[in-house]
Protein backbone atom coordinates (compact mmCIF):
# COMPACT_ATOMS: atom_id res chain seq x y z
CA UNK A 1 0.00 0.00 0.00
CA UNK A 2 1.45 3.43 -1.05
CA UNK A 3 1.83 6.41 1.83
CA UNK A 4 -0.72 8.10 -0.24
CA UNK A 5 -3.66 6.03 -0.19
CA UNK A 6 -4.12 6.52 3.68
CA UNK A 7 -5.28 10.01 2.72
CA UNK A 8 -8.85 7.97 2.66
CA UNK A 9 -10.29 8.11 6.31
CA UNK A 10 -11.80 4.98 5.81
CA UNK A 11 -8.27 3.23 4.99
CA UNK A 12 -6.03 5.56 7.42
CA UNK A 13 -8.89 4.07 10.07
CA UNK A 14 -8.15 0.60 9.08
CA UNK A 15 -4.31 0.86 9.10
CA UNK A 16 -4.48 2.84 12.02
CA UNK A 17 -6.39 0.24 14.21
CA UNK A 18 -3.58 -2.56 12.58
CA UNK A 19 -0.93 -0.14 14.22
CA UNK A 20 -2.03 1.48 17.05
CA UNK A 21 -1.90 -1.77 19.37
CA UNK A 22 1.68 -2.75 17.72
CA UNK A 23 2.85 0.84 18.22
CA UNK A 24 1.74 0.78 21.91
CA UNK A 25 3.41 -2.76 22.41
CA UNK A 26 6.41 -1.61 20.97
CA UNK A 27 6.03 1.90 22.98
CA UNK A 28 5.24 -0.51 26.68
CA UNK A 29 8.62 -2.68 25.54
CA UNK A 30 11.24 0.45 24.82
CA UNK A 31 9.94 2.38 27.96
CA UNK A 32 10.54 -0.50 30.93
CA UNK A 33 14.01 -0.83 28.94
CA UNK A 34 14.52 2.57 28.70
CA UNK A 35 13.92 3.06 32.38
CA UNK A 36 15.85 0.29 33.46
CA UNK A 37 18.84 1.78 31.66
CA UNK A 38 18.01 4.89 33.55
CA UNK A 39 17.77 3.35 36.62
CA UNK A 40 21.21 1.70 36.33
CA UNK A 41 23.10 5.12 35.10
CA UNK A 42 25.27 6.58 37.94
CA UNK A 43 24.19 9.54 39.94
CA UNK A 44 25.70 13.02 39.40
CA UNK A 45 28.48 13.32 41.43
CA UNK A 46 27.08 16.41 42.33
CA UNK A 47 23.65 16.75 41.77
CA UNK A 48 22.73 13.01 43.12
CA UNK A 49 19.58 11.37 42.19
CA UNK A 50 18.15 14.42 41.20
CA UNK A 51 19.52 14.27 37.43
CA UNK A 52 17.33 11.26 36.64
CA UNK A 53 14.67 13.62 35.98
CA UNK A 54 16.81 14.62 32.97
CA UNK A 55 15.46 11.09 31.22
CA UNK A 56 11.70 12.43 31.37
CA UNK A 57 12.76 16.24 31.22
CA UNK A 58 14.72 16.54 27.83
CA UNK A 59 13.07 13.90 25.72
CA UNK A 60 9.59 16.04 26.77
CA UNK A 61 11.07 19.08 25.46
CA UNK A 62 12.44 17.70 22.23
CA UNK A 63 8.89 16.42 21.73
CA UNK A 64 7.23 19.46 22.63
CA UNK A 65 9.20 21.21 20.06
CA UNK A 66 8.81 18.24 17.44
CA UNK A 67 5.21 18.33 18.06
CA UNK A 68 5.60 22.39 16.65
CA UNK A 69 7.44 21.36 13.59
CA UNK A 70 4.84 18.31 12.87
CA UNK A 71 1.90 20.89 13.40
CA UNK A 72 3.93 23.39 10.55
CA UNK A 73 4.13 20.25 8.10
CA UNK A 74 0.32 19.80 8.64
CA UNK A 75 -0.68 23.23 8.13
CA UNK A 76 0.97 23.37 5.14
CA UNK A 77 -0.91 20.12 4.08
CA UNK A 78 -4.06 21.58 4.61
CA UNK A 79 -3.52 25.13 2.91
CA UNK A 80 -1.36 24.32 0.31
CA UNK A 81 -1.79 20.04 -0.76
CA UNK A 82 -5.58 20.32 0.52
CA UNK A 83 -4.77 17.01 2.50
CA UNK A 84 -7.81 15.29 3.88
CA UNK A 85 -5.82 14.31 6.97
CA UNK A 86 -4.06 17.47 7.39
CA UNK A 87 -6.14 19.54 9.65
CA UNK A 88 -6.80 15.92 11.75
CA UNK A 89 -3.14 15.58 12.40
CA UNK A 90 -2.80 19.00 13.32
CA UNK A 91 -5.61 19.25 16.04
CA UNK A 92 -4.80 15.73 17.67
CA UNK A 93 -0.85 17.25 18.22
CA UNK A 94 -1.74 20.04 19.60
CA UNK A 95 -2.79 18.98 23.33
CA UNK A 96 -0.34 16.57 22.71
CA UNK A 97 2.71 19.44 22.20
CA UNK A 98 1.28 21.11 25.09
CA UNK A 99 1.17 17.93 27.37
CA UNK A 100 4.84 17.30 26.42
CA UNK A 101 5.60 21.54 26.85
CA UNK A 102 3.68 20.99 29.84
CA UNK A 103 5.43 17.96 31.26
CA UNK A 104 9.15 19.36 30.38
CA UNK A 105 8.01 22.60 32.62
CA UNK A 106 6.98 20.72 35.26
CA UNK A 107 9.59 18.22 35.57
CA UNK A 108 12.22 20.99 35.38
CA UNK A 109 10.86 23.28 38.43
CA UNK A 110 10.59 19.90 40.24
CA UNK A 111 14.39 19.59 39.52
CA UNK A 112 15.18 23.23 39.43
CA UNK A 113 14.12 23.30 43.15
CA UNK A 114 16.86 21.02 44.40
CA UNK A 115 19.30 22.48 42.03
CA UNK A 116 19.11 26.04 41.95
CA UNK A 117 16.86 26.57 44.95
CA UNK A 118 13.72 27.35 43.24
CA UNK A 119 11.05 26.13 41.18
CA UNK A 120 11.30 28.59 38.77
CA UNK A 121 14.10 31.28 37.23
CA UNK A 122 13.55 33.53 34.10
CA UNK A 123 16.25 31.67 32.39
CA UNK A 124 16.39 31.73 28.43
CA UNK A 125 15.38 28.13 28.12
CA UNK A 126 12.68 28.24 30.41
CA UNK A 127 11.08 31.12 29.25
CA UNK A 128 11.30 30.34 25.52
CA UNK A 129 9.77 26.56 26.63
CA UNK A 130 6.75 28.81 28.82
CA UNK A 131 6.38 31.00 25.53
CA UNK A 132 5.74 27.40 23.53
CA UNK A 133 3.48 26.67 26.23
CA UNK A 134 1.06 29.29 25.55
CA UNK A 135 1.32 29.07 22.28
CA UNK A 136 0.12 25.73 22.29
CA UNK A 137 -2.42 27.10 24.14
CA UNK A 138 -3.76 29.77 22.07
CA UNK A 139 -3.57 27.30 19.39
CA UNK A 140 -6.09 24.60 21.08
CA UNK A 141 -8.25 27.81 22.45
CA UNK A 142 -8.88 28.88 18.52
CA UNK A 143 -9.71 25.06 17.61
CA UNK A 144 -12.01 25.09 20.49
CA UNK A 145 -13.51 28.45 19.58
CA UNK A 146 -14.41 28.23 15.64
CA UNK A 147 -17.52 25.53 15.55
CA UNK A 148 -16.97 24.11 11.56
CA UNK A 149 -13.66 21.99 11.58
CA UNK A 150 -12.74 22.82 8.37
CA UNK A 151 -12.44 26.46 9.02
CA UNK A 152 -11.17 25.69 12.53
CA UNK A 153 -8.41 24.14 10.69
CA UNK A 154 -7.56 26.84 8.20
CA UNK A 155 -7.64 29.89 10.67
CA UNK A 156 -5.02 27.25 12.65
CA UNK A 157 -2.98 26.04 10.10
CA UNK A 158 -1.90 30.36 9.59
CA UNK A 159 -1.88 30.78 12.84
CA UNK A 160 0.75 27.76 13.15
CA UNK A 161 2.49 28.87 10.36
CA UNK A 162 2.61 32.47 11.81
CA UNK A 163 4.23 31.07 15.11
CA UNK A 164 6.85 28.73 13.09
CA UNK A 165 7.94 32.01 11.64
CA UNK A 166 8.18 33.63 15.12
CA UNK A 167 9.25 30.99 17.09
CA UNK A 168 12.89 31.05 15.92
CA UNK A 169 12.89 34.84 16.68
CA UNK A 170 11.37 34.28 19.94
CA UNK A 171 13.70 32.00 21.29
CA UNK A 172 16.49 34.33 19.73
CA UNK A 173 15.59 37.51 21.62
CA UNK A 174 15.00 36.03 24.83
CA UNK A 175 18.35 34.01 24.76
CA UNK A 176 19.61 38.01 23.85
CA UNK A 177 17.13 39.19 26.17
CA UNK A 178 18.55 36.91 29.09
CA UNK A 179 21.79 37.54 28.51
CA UNK A 180 21.59 41.07 28.63
CA UNK A 181 19.78 40.53 32.50
CA UNK A 182 21.99 38.30 33.82
CA UNK A 183 25.28 36.51 32.73
CA UNK A 184 25.87 33.02 32.37
CA UNK A 185 24.77 31.89 35.64
CA UNK A 186 22.44 29.61 34.98
CA UNK A 187 21.88 26.15 34.36
CA UNK A 188 23.65 25.02 30.82
CA UNK A 189 23.25 21.30 29.63
CA UNK A 190 26.85 21.04 29.99
CA UNK A 191 28.04 20.86 26.18
CA UNK A 192 28.37 18.03 24.30
CA UNK A 193 30.06 16.33 27.12
CA UNK A 194 27.55 13.53 28.03
CA UNK A 195 29.27 10.21 29.55
CA UNK A 196 27.79 7.49 27.39
CA UNK A 197 26.33 6.13 30.90
CA UNK A 198 23.77 8.96 30.44
CA UNK A 199 23.86 9.26 26.74
CA UNK A 200 22.70 5.48 26.30
CA UNK A 201 19.51 5.56 28.41
CA UNK A 202 18.89 9.75 27.72
CA UNK A 203 18.56 8.63 23.91
CA UNK A 204 16.45 5.28 24.70
CA UNK A 205 14.07 7.83 26.52
CA UNK A 206 13.73 10.07 23.78
CA UNK A 207 12.81 7.11 21.27
CA UNK A 208 10.10 5.68 23.75
CA UNK A 209 9.02 9.09 23.97
CA UNK A 210 8.69 9.23 20.21
CA UNK A 211 6.88 5.86 20.04
CA UNK A 212 4.59 7.16 22.57
CA UNK A 213 3.90 10.57 21.04
CA UNK A 214 2.84 8.56 17.80
CA UNK A 215 0.59 6.08 18.96
CA UNK A 216 -0.93 8.73 20.77
CA UNK A 217 -1.24 11.04 17.67
CA UNK A 218 -2.52 7.88 16.03
CA UNK A 219 -5.03 7.18 18.76
CA UNK A 220 -5.95 10.88 18.44
CA UNK A 221 -6.57 11.01 14.95
CA UNK A 222 -8.79 8.19 15.04
CA UNK A 223 -11.01 9.81 17.65
CA UNK A 224 -11.12 12.93 15.82
CA UNK A 225 -12.08 11.49 12.53
CA UNK A 226 -14.84 9.20 14.09
CA UNK A 227 -16.12 12.40 16.43
CA UNK A 228 -16.66 14.08 13.00
CA UNK A 229 -18.35 11.20 11.64
CA UNK A 230 -20.67 11.36 14.47
CA UNK A 231 -21.32 15.13 14.24
CA UNK A 232 -21.59 14.54 10.45
CA UNK A 233 -24.74 11.76 11.32
CA UNK A 234 -26.15 14.43 14.02
CA UNK A 235 -25.82 17.19 11.58
CA UNK A 236 -27.65 14.60 8.78
CA UNK A 237 -30.33 13.62 11.69
CA UNK A 238 -31.37 16.86 12.68
CA UNK A 239 -31.96 17.95 9.03
CA UNK A 240 -33.69 14.80 8.38
CA UNK A 241 -35.88 15.50 11.72
CA UNK A 242 -36.40 18.74 10.50
CA UNK B 1 -7.94 59.40 -5.61
CA UNK B 2 -6.43 55.24 -5.89
CA UNK B 3 -8.54 52.81 -4.37
CA UNK B 4 -5.61 52.44 -1.35
CA UNK B 5 -5.68 56.22 -0.21
CA UNK B 6 -9.48 55.95 -0.45
CA UNK B 7 -9.11 53.46 2.17
CA UNK B 8 -6.88 54.93 4.21
CA UNK B 9 -8.62 58.14 4.43
CA UNK B 10 -12.08 56.29 5.06
CA UNK B 11 -10.63 54.57 8.17
CA UNK B 12 -9.10 57.34 9.07
CA UNK B 13 -12.74 59.38 8.89
CA UNK B 14 -14.38 56.00 10.80
CA UNK B 15 -11.50 56.50 13.45
CA UNK B 16 -11.48 60.01 14.68
CA UNK B 17 -15.46 60.27 14.29
CA UNK B 18 -18.15 59.38 17.13
CA UNK B 19 -18.00 55.97 17.71
CA UNK B 20 -14.50 55.39 16.25
CA UNK B 21 -12.66 55.40 19.87
CA UNK B 22 -9.57 56.67 18.51
CA UNK B 23 -8.87 58.30 21.28
CA UNK B 24 -9.70 55.40 23.82
CA UNK B 25 -6.65 54.26 22.83
CA UNK B 26 -4.84 56.84 24.63
CA UNK B 27 -7.13 57.27 27.51
CA UNK B 28 -6.52 53.48 28.04
CA UNK B 29 -2.61 54.02 27.64
CA UNK B 30 -2.85 56.48 30.53
CA UNK B 31 -4.80 54.51 33.03
CA UNK B 32 -2.70 51.73 32.58
CA UNK B 33 0.61 53.75 33.13
CA UNK B 34 -1.04 55.62 36.12
CA UNK B 35 -2.42 52.58 38.14
CA UNK B 36 1.00 51.14 38.17
CA UNK B 37 1.94 53.28 41.14
CA UNK B 38 -0.66 52.05 43.06
CA UNK B 39 0.72 48.35 42.33
CA UNK B 40 4.55 48.79 42.46
CA UNK B 41 4.37 51.93 45.05
CA UNK B 42 5.45 55.32 44.49
CA UNK B 43 8.95 55.43 44.83
CA UNK B 44 10.07 57.05 42.07
CA UNK B 45 13.62 55.55 41.54
CA UNK B 46 12.06 52.62 41.06
CA UNK B 47 9.40 54.20 39.28
CA UNK B 48 12.33 55.72 36.56
CA UNK B 49 14.09 52.84 36.41
CA UNK B 50 10.79 50.21 34.95
CA UNK B 51 9.46 53.69 33.66
CA UNK B 52 10.04 51.96 29.68
CA UNK B 53 8.93 49.02 30.43
CA UNK B 54 5.88 50.37 31.88
CA UNK B 55 5.06 52.35 29.06
CA UNK B 56 5.73 49.60 26.39
CA UNK B 57 3.64 47.24 27.96
CA UNK B 58 1.09 49.99 28.31
CA UNK B 59 1.11 50.64 24.36
CA UNK B 60 1.43 46.63 23.68
CA UNK B 61 -2.34 46.40 25.74
CA UNK B 62 -3.61 49.37 23.83
CA UNK B 63 -2.29 48.47 20.48
CA UNK B 64 -4.39 45.46 21.12
CA UNK B 65 -7.74 47.19 21.89
CA UNK B 66 -9.46 48.57 18.92
CA UNK B 67 -7.68 45.38 16.69
CA UNK B 68 -10.40 43.27 17.25
CA UNK B 69 -12.62 45.70 14.88
CA UNK B 70 -10.07 46.46 12.22
CA UNK B 71 -11.51 43.66 9.53
CA UNK B 72 -14.91 42.70 12.20
CA UNK B 73 -16.76 45.92 11.53
CA UNK B 74 -16.10 45.87 7.53
CA UNK B 75 -17.31 42.07 7.80
CA UNK B 76 -20.12 42.93 9.18
CA UNK B 77 -21.14 45.69 7.48
CA UNK B 78 -20.44 43.58 3.54
CA UNK B 79 -17.73 46.47 2.89
CA UNK B 80 -15.06 43.50 3.29
CA UNK B 81 -16.40 41.56 0.81
CA UNK B 82 -16.50 44.51 -1.62
CA UNK B 83 -12.66 45.10 -0.73
CA UNK B 84 -12.24 41.26 -1.71
CA UNK B 85 -14.25 41.36 -4.40
CA UNK B 86 -11.95 44.76 -5.64
CA UNK B 87 -9.11 44.92 -7.64
CA UNK B 88 -6.70 46.38 -5.42
CA UNK B 89 -4.48 43.67 -4.04
CA UNK B 90 -5.66 42.13 -0.77
CA UNK B 91 -2.37 42.46 0.79
CA UNK B 92 -1.81 46.33 -0.16
CA UNK B 93 -5.41 46.76 1.01
CA UNK B 94 -4.57 45.35 4.37
CA UNK B 95 -1.30 47.06 5.01
CA UNK B 96 -3.29 50.51 3.67
CA UNK B 97 -5.52 49.52 6.82
CA UNK B 98 -2.72 48.70 9.37
CA UNK B 99 -1.07 51.76 8.64
CA UNK B 100 -4.52 53.93 9.18
CA UNK B 101 -5.13 51.36 12.39
CA UNK B 102 -1.04 52.50 13.30
CA UNK B 103 -2.06 56.45 12.93
CA UNK B 104 -4.83 56.26 14.48
CA UNK B 105 -3.87 54.59 17.69
CA UNK B 106 -0.41 54.40 17.77
CA UNK B 107 0.39 57.93 16.65
CA UNK B 108 -1.58 59.38 19.84
CA UNK B 109 0.02 56.90 22.07
CA UNK B 110 3.45 58.49 20.88
CA UNK B 111 2.68 61.74 20.94
CA UNK B 112 1.56 61.20 24.03
CA UNK B 113 4.49 58.98 25.52
CA UNK B 114 6.35 62.07 26.62
CA UNK B 115 3.70 63.85 29.00
CA UNK B 116 3.57 60.62 30.81
CA UNK B 117 7.29 59.69 30.78
CA UNK B 118 7.44 63.06 33.31
CA UNK B 119 5.07 61.27 35.44
CA UNK B 120 7.63 58.58 35.75
CA UNK B 121 10.82 60.86 36.03
CA UNK B 122 12.21 59.49 32.87
CA UNK B 123 14.49 61.79 31.83
CA UNK B 124 15.13 63.96 28.59
CA UNK B 125 17.52 61.61 26.50
CA UNK B 126 15.59 58.15 27.51
CA UNK B 127 12.22 59.95 26.70
CA UNK B 128 13.99 60.39 22.96
CA UNK B 129 14.81 57.29 23.04
CA UNK B 130 11.49 55.83 24.61
CA UNK B 131 9.44 58.00 21.77
CA UNK B 132 11.92 56.75 18.79
CA UNK B 133 11.32 52.93 20.03
CA UNK B 134 7.20 53.27 20.08
CA UNK B 135 7.54 55.16 16.67
CA UNK B 136 9.71 52.28 15.55
CA UNK B 137 8.41 49.56 17.17
CA UNK B 138 4.41 49.94 17.15
CA UNK B 139 3.58 49.05 13.51
CA UNK B 140 4.60 45.73 14.30
CA UNK B 141 2.73 45.20 16.69
CA UNK B 142 -0.32 46.58 14.47
CA UNK B 143 0.77 43.88 11.98
CA UNK B 144 1.53 41.37 13.67
CA UNK B 145 -2.25 41.74 15.04
CA UNK B 146 -3.71 41.97 12.04
CA UNK B 147 -3.01 38.78 11.44
CA UNK B 148 -5.06 37.59 14.68
CA UNK B 149 -7.44 40.05 13.61
CA UNK B 150 -8.18 38.03 10.39
CA UNK B 151 -8.25 35.02 12.03
CA UNK B 152 -10.40 36.02 14.15
CA UNK B 153 -13.01 38.12 11.86
CA UNK B 154 -15.83 35.71 12.16
CA UNK B 155 -15.38 34.42 15.86
CA UNK B 156 -17.94 36.25 19.03
CA UNK B 157 -15.57 36.21 21.06
CA UNK B 158 -12.59 37.24 18.45
CA UNK B 159 -11.30 40.09 20.88
CA UNK B 160 -10.60 37.79 23.53
CA UNK B 161 -9.36 34.87 21.53
CA UNK B 162 -7.07 37.84 19.43
CA UNK B 163 -5.14 39.04 22.49
CA UNK B 164 -4.29 35.46 23.86
CA UNK B 165 -2.75 34.21 20.09
CA UNK B 166 -1.35 37.17 19.39
CA UNK B 167 0.41 38.36 22.54
CA UNK B 168 2.55 35.75 22.60
CA UNK B 169 3.76 36.35 18.81
CA UNK B 170 4.93 40.26 20.51
CA UNK B 171 7.67 39.05 22.81
CA UNK B 172 10.28 39.78 20.11
CA UNK B 173 9.41 43.31 19.67
CA UNK B 174 9.06 43.84 23.24
CA UNK B 175 12.22 42.45 24.58
CA UNK B 176 13.76 44.95 22.17
CA UNK B 177 11.59 47.82 22.22
CA UNK B 178 12.59 47.88 25.97
CA UNK B 179 16.06 47.11 25.81
CA UNK B 180 16.74 50.19 23.14
CA UNK B 181 14.41 52.53 25.58
CA UNK B 182 16.65 51.22 28.44
CA UNK B 183 19.51 52.46 26.81
CA UNK B 184 20.34 55.16 29.93
CA UNK B 185 20.70 51.98 32.27
CA UNK B 186 22.17 49.46 30.11
CA UNK B 187 25.77 48.47 28.88
CA UNK B 188 24.41 47.66 25.48
CA UNK B 189 24.83 50.23 22.66
CA UNK B 190 21.52 51.71 21.61
CA UNK B 191 22.05 50.93 18.03
CA UNK B 192 22.24 47.15 18.59
CA UNK B 193 18.29 46.55 19.86
CA UNK B 194 17.10 49.61 17.70
CA UNK B 195 18.15 47.66 14.61
CA UNK B 196 16.38 44.23 15.36
CA UNK B 197 13.66 45.93 16.53
CA UNK B 198 13.62 47.67 12.89
CA UNK B 199 14.47 44.12 11.43
CA UNK B 200 11.32 42.95 13.26
CA UNK B 201 9.11 45.79 12.64
CA UNK B 202 9.93 45.65 8.32
CA UNK B 203 9.67 41.72 8.66
CA UNK B 204 6.18 41.93 10.44
CA UNK B 205 5.50 45.03 7.69
CA UNK B 206 5.87 41.93 5.36
CA UNK B 207 4.89 38.89 6.85
CA UNK B 208 2.13 40.24 8.54
CA UNK B 209 0.09 41.62 5.38
CA UNK B 210 0.64 38.27 3.68
CA UNK B 211 -0.66 35.87 6.60
CA UNK B 212 -4.07 38.07 7.14
CA UNK B 213 -4.97 38.20 3.58
CA UNK B 214 -4.58 34.58 3.15
CA UNK B 215 -6.36 34.23 6.22
CA UNK B 216 -9.54 36.81 5.64
CA UNK B 217 -9.56 34.50 1.79
CA UNK B 218 -9.92 31.71 3.45
CA UNK B 219 -12.17 33.08 6.01
CA UNK B 220 -15.02 34.44 3.61
CA UNK B 221 -14.44 31.44 1.10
Amino acid sequence: MRISELANPSRFLRAANLAIPWLGGATAIVFAFAIYRAMLAPDDYQQGATVKIMFLHVPSAWLGMLCWGLMTIAALGTLVWRHPLADVAAKAAAPLGAAFTLLCLVTGSLWGRPEWGTYWVWDARLTSELILFLLYLGVIALWRTVEDPSRAARAVAILTLVGAIDLPIIKFSVDWWNTLHQGASVFRLGGSTIDSTILIPLLLMAAAFTLLFVTLLLAAMRNEILRRRVRTLRVLQASAAG
Amino acid sequence: MTPLTALLVRDMRIAVRVGGGALIGVLFFVVVVTLTPFAVGPDLALLKRIGPAILWLAALLASLLALDRLFASDHEDGSLDLILTGRAPLELVIAAKGLAHWLSTAVPLIVAAPLIGLLLDIEPPAQAGLVLTLLVGTPALTFIGAVGAAIAVTLRRGGLLLAVIVLPLTVPVLIFGVAAANVAAGPVPFGTPFTVLCALTLASLVIGPFAAAAALRLDIE
